[in-house]
C-alpha cells in the first residue's frame, strides 16, 4: 500500500456518526429495497401458481418443462461465486492485488456460466421439446403455453397461459441483477491492470461483495419456491 | 456571496481521469452552467422546488377545467375522452410531480442545515434524482402529443383500463407515457431517499443523537424508508403491465389467466404507503412551526416520533381499504378494517402533541402559524372522513363517491399543501436572506382557506347524495347542479390564492424591496437558524457541536453548559466536493431510454406486424451507463475553503 493511496482512504472516507462508511449503509438501504422488490415478483408468482395452472382448458404440469438438474447445476455455480467473491474482499483488505484479481476473474466466470445456463434454459423453454415422432411440444412463452401435441407430424398449439409471465419476468429479473453484477466486477476486473487498484478500493470491492452475496441469496429463495417446490406440492 | 477572506485553492485531489469532453466547471462558475452542474443540496431543494411549482400550476389549471365541466348537468366543456385524461394527468401530477417533490425540495434544504452537515452522502447522486425527477415530468406530459393523448386510466390505473385490448383509440401510447414516466420518477425518489437516509444516520454533527434530531428531520427519515420499501412494489406492478401491453404477457388480462384484482393489491401496496409519503413530510413541517410560534418546545417530541414511525409500519398493513368492495372475503375486509380503524390513533396522537404545544403558549399568528393552524383544522376533518370510510359497510357507501374525494383532498390540500405553504413562507426567508411581505401572506391564505373549504366541503355532501367521482357529467334531476356550481367558484378561488403564493415564492428570489431576514428572524429553535441567510455554500464554517434538542434556542435563551461549540478547522479547511456533468448526462440517458423503449414500437403498413427497433432505447441506456463509468472515474475530487469562523 503506497502513502498516497492511505492518505487518500482518509480523505475520502469521513468519519461518520455511526462508524459505518456511508457507502455501505447506502448499499445496505438499496439492498432492504431490492428485497422488496423480489418480494413482489415472487408473490405474483406464488398466487399465479396454482390459480392459475389451467387457463382456459389449457392444463400446465411445469414438470413437463423444467431440466431441474441443468438448474440445480446453475444453482451451485452461482453459490459456488460467493465464495470467490468473500475471497476477493478478503484478499483486497490485506492488498494482495493479484489474488483480488483472479478471485474477482473466477467470480465473473461463475456468474457467466450461471447467465449461460439461464439462457439455455429459456431458449430451450421457450423452443419447447420433441416428443417421439419429432413433433414439438411444451412450449412456454412469455404469453402462451403448449401442452402435448394431439396429432402426430403437428405441433402442439400454443394457447394462453400465465405461468410463462411470472416465471420469465421472474428469473428474468434476477437474471438482469446477475448481469448487472457481472458487469460491475468485470469493471473491477479490468481496474486492476490499471495499477491504480489499491486497498482504498477495498470499500467499493466490498460493497459490489455485499451485491453479489444478495443476488445469490435471492436465488437460495428462487430455486426452491420455484423450482422445487413444483416436485413437493 | 463570498467574502475576500475566503481562500479558494485549486482542487488539490486529481481526478483520477481527465476528461476532455466534459472538464469540471469551476467552482465560482456563475449562469446556466452553475446549475446544470451543482451538487449543492441547497441549489437542487430550489430547483425542485421551483420545478414543482411549476407543475402545481399545470395541475391546477387541468382541476380548474375539471371543474368547469363538472359546473352544471351534461356540460361539454371536455369531451368524455378528455376528461378522463383531465384526471388522471391532474393526479398523477398533484402527487408525483407536486407535492413529492415539494417535500423533496424541503428535504433537501432544510435536512442538512437541520443535522449540522455541509451537504447530503452523496451530492452527485442527489443531482442525478433531480434530473431523473424533470426527465419524469416531461415523459409524462409529453403524452398529450402521441396517439391517444395523455393516459385516460385514472392515476390508480386500475387494470383492465390499461389493456391493449381496450384502448379507445388503436395503438394508444398514454399508459405506456404513465407507466415510463412512473418509472423514472421511482428512479429519482429512490435515489433520493438512499441518500437521505444515509445523510440522517451517518451525516450527524457530533453531539446530535437521534433523540435530539429535529422532527422535521426524523420524518425526512421515516419517509425515505416508505419510499425505499413501497415504491418497489409499484415499480414491479408497472414492469409487469408494460410487459402485459409490449410483449403480451398475461399478469392483469383477465382473458388469459391473469387477475386485475393483483393490480388493486399491488398499487395499493403501494399506495396507502404513499399517501403518508405524502402527509409526513407536512407534519414534519408542522411540527418545526408551531413550537416556534407558540414560544414553547414541543410537547410529547418522543411521542410525535414514535407516532411517526408507528404510522409509517402501520401504512403497510391496511392498503386493502382501498379495495373493500371488490369482495375480498370477510376476514380480509374486516382484518383491514380494524387495522384501518388502529391507525387514526398514532395520528390523533400527534394532533393532540401539537394542541399541547401551543397550549399556554404565546402565540404569534403570522403567515406560517396561519397555514399550520390550517394543517391542523383541515387535515383533522380529512381524518374524520378516513375513520369514517374504514368501517366497511359505510365505506361501501361512499367507495367511488363525491365523498372519497372531499376526504383525500382535505388530507393532501388542507393537509399536505397547507403544511408545505407553511414551510414556504417559514423557510424562504433561510433560503433567499428576505422577508416574504406578511400583508400578501396572509392574503394567500385566506383566499386559500376560504376557496379550499368552498370547493371540497360541498362534496361530503354531494357524495352522500350519490354523485359519483370519475365521471363526466350528471343529468338533470338529482340537484348535484348547485353545490357543484359552489365547488367549481370555490375552486377558482383556491387557483388565484394558489397562484398568488406561487408569485409571492417565485418573486422573493429576485424582489429587492424585501426586508433583510437575518439570521433568526422568527425567534426559532433548530440548528439551521444558526446559520446566516442565505446559506452560505458551506453551510457551516465550523462544525457545531450539539448540546441540545433546540439549539438555536439554547444558544440564545439556554444556560451557558447548553451552548454548542464548534470543531476548531483542521489544515484541510472545509472539504467542498467539485461541480460535475455526469448527473446531467446519466440524467438525460435516462430519458432517452424511457422515450426510446415509448417509441421502439411500429406498424409494418403491409403485414400489420408489430417491428421492434431498440437503437435509441440502447443509445440513451449507453449514454447513462457511460455517465456513470465516468462519474466514477472521475471521483468526488474537491477543493478546500478557509473560512473565518464568524462566516456562517
Ligand atoms: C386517519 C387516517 C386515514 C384513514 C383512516 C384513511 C382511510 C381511507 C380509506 C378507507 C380510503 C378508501 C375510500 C374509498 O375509496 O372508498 C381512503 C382513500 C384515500 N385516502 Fe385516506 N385515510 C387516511 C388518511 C389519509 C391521508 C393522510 C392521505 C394523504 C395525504 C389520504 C389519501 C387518500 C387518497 C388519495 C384516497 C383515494 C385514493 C383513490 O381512490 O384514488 N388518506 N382513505
Ligand atoms: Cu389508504
Amino acid at each position: 500500500m503506497s502513502e498516497a493511496s492511505a492518505h487518500a482512504l482518509e480523505h475520502h472516507e469521513p468519519e461518520t456518526s455511526t462508524g459505518i462508511p456511508n457507502k455501505k449503509v447506502l448499499m445496505w438501504a438499496f439492498l432492504g429495497s431490492d428485497c422488496m422488490f423480489f418480494g413482489t415478483l415472487i408473490s405474483t408468482h406464488l398466487i399465479y401458481r396454482k390459480i392459475s395452472a389451467t387457463v382456459g382448458g389449457n392444463f400446465l404440469d411445469i414438470r413437463d418443462i423444467f431440466d431441474i438438474e441443468l438448474t440445480s447445476f446453475s444453482t451451485f455455480i452461482l453459490l459456488a461465486s460467493s465464495l470467490f467473491m468473500a475471497l476477493a474482499v478478503s484478499a483486497i483488505h490485506k492488498g494482495n492485488l493479484s489474488s483480488t484479481r483472479w478471485m474477482l476473474f473466477g467470480t465473473i466466470i461463475f456468474g457467466a456460466i450461471f447467465l449461460a445456463c439461464q439462457v439455455y434454459e429459456f431458449t430451450h423453454f421457450v423452443h419447447g421439446k420433441e416428443n417421439k415422432f419429432g413433433d414439438l411440444e411444451h412450449q412456454l412463452t412469455l404469453s402462451s403455453y403448449a401442452g402435448e401435441s394431439e396429432q402426430q407430424g403437428k405441433d402442439a398449439v400454443a394457447k394462453p397461459h400465465v405461468f410463462g409471465s411470472t416465471f420469465y419476468v421472474l428469473t428474468g429479473t434476477h437474471g438482469t441483477h446477475v448481469a448487472i453484477g457481472v458487469f460491475w466486477l468485470l469493471g473491477w476486473f479490468a481496474y486492476s491492470f490499471t495499477g491504480k487498484m489499491s486497498t482504498a478500493d477495498a470499500l467499493d470491492i466490498e460493497c459490489c461483495g455485499l451485491y453479489w452475496h444478495f443476488v445469490d441469496i435471492v436465488w437460495i429463495l428462487i430455486f426452491p419456491v420455484v423450482y422445487l417446490m413444483e416436485y413437493a406440492f | 456571496m463570498a467574502t475576500e477572506s475566503i481562500k479558494y485553492l485549486t482542487p488539490e485531489t486529481e481526478t483520477k481521469l481527465k476528461s476532455k469532453a466534459f472538464p469540471r466547471p469551476h467552482q465560482n462558475t456563475s449562469g446556466i452552467v452553475n446549475w446544470l452542474t451543482t451538487i449543492d443540496h441547497k441549489k437542487i431543494g430550489v430547483m425542485y422546488g421551483m420545478a414543482a411549482l411549476f407543475f402545481l400550476i399545470l395541475g391546477g389549471i387541468e382541476a380548474l377545467l375539471i371543474r368547469s365541466q363538472l359546473w352544471s348537468h351534461n356540460m361539454e366543456v371536455l369531451s368524455n375522452r378528455e376528461y378522463n385524461q383531465m384526471f388522471t394527468m391532474h393526479g398523477t401530477t398533484m402527487v408525483f410531480l407536486v407535492i413529492m417533490p415539494l417535500s423533496a425540495a424541503f428535504f433537501n434544504f432544510i435536512m442538512p442545515l437541520q443535522i449540522g452537515a455541509r451537504d447530503v452522502a452523496f451530492p452527485r447522486m442527489n443531482t442525478l434524482s433531480l434530473w431523473c425527477f424533470i426527465a419524469g415530468g416531461i415523459t409524462l406530459n409529453l403524452s398529450w402529443f402521441f396517439t391517444g393523448g395523455a393516459p385516460a386510466i385514472g392515476w390508480f390505473g386500475y387494470a383492465p383500463l390499461t389493456d391493449t385490448r381496450f384502448a379507445e383509440v388503436f395503438l394508444d401510447m398514454g399508459p405506456d407515457f404513465w407507466i415510463f414516466s412512473l418509472q423514472i420518477l421511482g428512479l429519482a425518489s429512490l435515489l433520493a431517499s438512499f441518500n437521505f437516509i444515509t445523510t440522517i444516520i451517518n451525516m450527524r454533527a457530533p453531539g446530535m443523537t437521534m433523540m435530539r434530531l429535529p422532527v422535521f428531520t426524523w420524518m425526512t427519515l421515516i419517509v425515505s424508508f416508505l419510499i425505499i420499501l413501497a415504491f418497489p412494489a409499484i415499480t414491479i406492478a408497472l414492469v409487469e403491465l408494460m410487459f402485459d401491453r409490449t410483449y403480451g404477457t398475461n399478469f392483469y388480462d383477465f382473458l388469459e389467466g391473469g387477475k386485475p384484482h393483483l393490480w388493486q393489491h399491488l398499487f395499493w401496496i403501494f399506495g396507502h404507503p404513499e399517501v403518508y409519503i405524502l402527509i409526513l413530510p407536512a407534519m414534519g413541517i408542522v411540527s418545526e412551526i408551531i413550537p416556534v410560534f407558540s414560544r414553547k418546545p414541543l410537547f410529547g417530541y418522543g411521542l410525535i416520533i414514535f407516532s411517526g414511525a408507528i404510522i409509517g409500519f402501520m401504512g403497510f398493513a391496511v392498503w386493502s381499504h382501498h379495495m373493500f368492495t371488490t369482495g375480498m372475503g370477510i376476514v380480509a375486509t374486516s382484518a383491514f378494517s380494524i387495522l384501518t380503524m388502529l391507525i387514526a390513533i398514532p395520528t390523533g396522537i400527534k394532533i393532540f402533541n401539537w394542541i399541547g404545544t401551543m397550549w399556554g403558549g404565546r402565540i404569534r399568528f403570522e403567515t406560517p402559524m396561519l397555514f399550520a393552524l390550517g394543517f391542523i383544522t383541515m387535515f383533522m376533518v380529512g381524518g374524520f372522513t378516513g375513520i369514517m370510510h374504514s368501517s366497511v359497510p359505510i365505506d361501501a357507501q361512499h367507495q367511488d363517491s363525491y365523498f372519497v374525494v372531499a376526504h383525500f383532498h382535505y388530507v393532501l390540500i388542507g393537509g399536505a399543501l397547507f403544511g408545505l405553504f407553511a414551510g414556504f413562507y417559514f423557510w424562504l426567508p433561510k433560503l433567499t436572506g428576505k422577508m416574504l411581505n406578511e400583508k400578501l401572506g396572509k392574503f394567500v391564505f385566506t383566499l386559500m382557506f376560504i376557496g379550499f373549504n368552498v370547493t371540497f366541503f360541498p362534496m361530503h355532501y354531494l357524495g352522500m347524495i350519490g354523485q359519483p367521482r370519475r365521471t363526466h357529467s350528471y343529468n338533470e334531476g338529482h340537484g348535484f347542479e348547485a353545490w357543484n356550481q359552489i365547488a367549481t367558484i370555490g375552486a377558482f378561488v383556491l387557483g388565484v390564492g394558489i397562484l398568488i403564493g406561487v408569485y409571492q415564492f417565485v418573486t422573493a428570489f429576485f424582489n429587492k424591496k424585501l426586508k433583510d431576514a437575518g439570521k433568526n428572524p422568527w425567534d426559532a429553535r433548530t440548528l439551521e437558524w444558526t446559520l446566516s441567510s442565505p446559506v452560505k455554500e458551506y453551510n457551516f464554517a465550523r462544525t457545531p457541536i450539539i448540546k441540545s434538542r433546540d439549539q438555536a434556542w439554547e444558544n440564545n435563551y439556554g444556560p451557558k453548559e447548553n451552548h454548542s461549540e464548534k470543531v476548531p478547522l483542521d489544515d484541510h479547511g472545509v472539504h467542498m466536493p467539485d461541480r460535475s456533468w455526469y448527473p446531467l448526462v446519466s440524467g438525460l440517458g435516462f430519458l432517452g431510454l424511457v422515450l426510446g423503449l415509448l417509441f421502439h414500437q411500429s406498424i409494418d403498413s403491409n403485414t400489420g406486424e408489430i417491428l421492434r427497433n431498440y437503437t435509441f432505447a440502447i443509445a440513451g441506456g449507453s449514454i447513462a451507463i457511460f455517465g456513470i463509468i465516468m462519474w466514477s472515474l472521475e471521483g468526488p475530487a474537491g477543493y478546500h475553503l478557509f473560512p473565518k469562523e464568524t462566516e456562517e
